[in-house]
């Protein structure tokens, strides 16, 4: 029972539950916003900073699990610096791992510590939790970009 | 352990899903039935029996099932009232849930017209330790009237604070809604009391048993309560099946809540002129076979006897609370003698988020419940934003307590904690 767990919580989970990457609001930002997860409550507040097409800066204040918190942290790692388009595709890869039912074979090329997730997508209560800051990232950030475009 | 019911070992085996092996051949171990409570080999059977031999709508059908189907129906209606005392079996309605009866309760005083109608002006008076289809309804209700919303709020040891009761049920308060045994913090509340303060001003009070029905014995009219609602998936019944339960004038008072078939005495293009209750607020094709799984249901409560049930659970909850008391870093939210509470028991572990502390149970076969358990503004009350529940019921054993125990001190040590 314990390499179920121990699937699910890898040490690199761990280790950014414990000790996240990126946390805190911070300023300057274009866009904030509040995601829940209406089954279980967990809550994150994002703000996305963006300039020149690059993803300048992500910050949050988030509570919940820790799949939901590590998963954040890994996520500021990998997007923080990233162009845009490139941020957005990195987005697109780690949500296809997260709905791939333990099928997909991560890239770690591109996911780097989001490889840890894998295990997650086996236990489809826990993917929400996984998904939390990526959707309130990306909802930030084409709050961004649609501000620019009006 | 005294208070146990002296047949359990008998009684699990009325439960065939007890007997469920899990991943890696664990056995179950359910400590979730205030979420919904297991079915009884005689329920999922009578339910199996009316659909193999006398399935046909009830109440239209003029041939001999229909015959069957109606008289099995209306039959589980008996048994309904008899489970609860209701004075008269007419005063029993089947909703779809506790939710639903909710909502037609909170939705037919809107509409109401004379002493019952809820307006400009008017209160209603919730509490804080409200599932959220006992506060969402109220919301709606007063939202759409202009009336205003107030609520009892909690003690530090989750109990109500009825300390100003006087100023909070006043003259302008219209209905007062409350929970007689909370989902989150346990607390079985003095609701008769609280009636008796709402009869003074003239407010109708509704009660929702949806966590009492299951472990305290149940006389509606001793209870105080002018309405009174429950769920069938947690008195062992199935899904779908809910129950109102009001007092004849007030619920001759109330407008129909769905029109449809059923609820009607004649129909014209014109107009319509609307059965007597029950039917007046059973609209269409009810859920039959959930009807007579709950009628089987509260029968098979009613032969164990209520009152073993609540000792029973009085004496697992007792033993559950020495069994937290024992793991470093759990505080228990809700009081903490058993007397005063009923078997759903939330808790914090330090360091260890509710999500993660209920996968490492289900991993070693203990399913309990992390989250807000539909209860957020309890939640947010003590500061805290999930919790952890576990809850039993009358096959609950001291043993399935000491496996969550040990279970949680396994969490703690896979999560390094301490
Ligand atoms: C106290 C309380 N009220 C109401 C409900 C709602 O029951 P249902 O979802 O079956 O309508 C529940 C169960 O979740 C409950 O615990």
């Amino acid at each position: 029972m314990d390499a179920a767990l121990d699937s699910l919580y890898q040490e690199i989970i761990l280790d950014h539950y414990k000790h996240p990457h990126h946390a805190g609001l911070r300023d300057p930002f274009e866009a904030e916003v509040h995601h829940v997860n209406p089954t279980c409550g967990d809550e994150v507040t994002l703000r996305v900073h963006l300039s020149e097409g690059v993803v300048d800066d992500v910050s949050y204040d988030a509570v919940g699990c820790s799949i939901s918190q590590a998963s954040t942290s890994v996520m500021t790692d990998l997007l923080i610096g990233k162009p845009v388009d490139e941020a957005m595709q990195i987005h697109q890869t780690f949500l296809e791992l997260m709905q791939g039912k333990g099928q997909v074979e991560p890239d770690e090329d591109v996911l780097e510590d989001g490889i840890a997730f894998a295990g997650v997508a086996k236990f489809p209560a826990r993917v929400k939790c996984a998904l939390l800051s990526w959707m309130a990232f990306k909802d930030a950030t084409s709050q961004t970009l649609s501000k620019e475009t009006s | 352990m005294e208070g146990l019911l002296p047949e359990l070992e008998i009684i699990r085996k009325d439960f065939p899903i007890l007997e469920r092996q899990l991943a890696g051949g664990l056995p179950l171990v359910y400590l979730d039935s205030a979420n919904t409570s297991q079915k009884p080999q005689v329920v999922i059977d009578t339910m199996v029996d009316h659909l193999e031999h006398h399935n046909a709508n009830i109440s239209r059908a003029m041939h001999q099932l229909g015959a069957e189907s109606t008289e099995a129906f209306e039959a589980a209606r008996d048994r309904v009232a008899a489970f609860i005392k209701a004075p008269s079996r007419d005063e029993v309605i089947f909703t779809k849930n506790a939710t639903e009866a909710l909502n037609l309760v909170a939705n037919t005083f809107a509409w109401a017209s004379g002493e019952l109608s809820v307006g400009e002006g008017d209160e209603v008076v919730i509490t804080e330790m409200e599932h959220h289809s006992n506060i969402v309804p109220w919301q709606l209700l007063t939202e759409r009237t202009g009336a205003t919303l107030r609520w009892f709020g909690l003690t530090d040891d989750g109990r109500l604070d009825l300390s100003n009761i006087d100023e909070l049920i006043n003259e302008r308060t219209k209905v007062v809604s409350l929970t007689w045994v909370s989902n989150m913090l346990g607390t079985i509340n003095p609701v008769a009391e609280i009636a008796a303060r709402a009869h003074e001003v003239g407010a109708v009070v509704v009660v929702d048993a949806s966590q009492a029905a299951p472990q305290l014995p149940i006389d509606v009219v001793a209870s105080g309560a002018d309405l009174l609602v429950f769920t069938g998936h947690k008195v062992v019944g199935p899904t779908g099946i809910g129950v109102l339960w009001g007092r004849r004038e007030v619920l001759e008072a109330l407008p129909p809540f769905h029109g449809g078939g059923e609820m009607i005495e004649t129909v014209t293009m014109a107009r319509s002129t609307y059965a007597g209750i029950p039917h007046k607020f059973e609209a269409g094709t009810p859920p039959i076979i959930e009807a007579i799984g709950l009628g089987a249901a509260v029968d098979y409560l009613d032969h164990v006897g209520l009152d073993a049930v609540h000792a029973h659970e009085q004496a697992v909850t007792g033993y559950a609370l020495e069994g937290l008391a024992s793991v470093p870093g759990v505080r228990v939210l809700g009081p903490l003698d058993a007397a005063s509470r009923g078997g759903a028991i939330s808790f914090e572990l330090d360091g260890v988020h509710p999500h993660d502390i209920a996968q490492v149970l289900d991993s070693r076969g203990v399913a309990v419940r992390a989250g807000h358990h539909c209860a957020k503004p309890a939640h947010a009350r003590f500061g805290v934003q999930a919790s952890t529940r576990m809850s039993s019921y009358l096959y609950t054993t001291p043993a399935e307590i000491d496996a969550l125990v040990e279970g949680l001190n396994y969490t703690r040590s896979y999560f390094k904690v301490g």
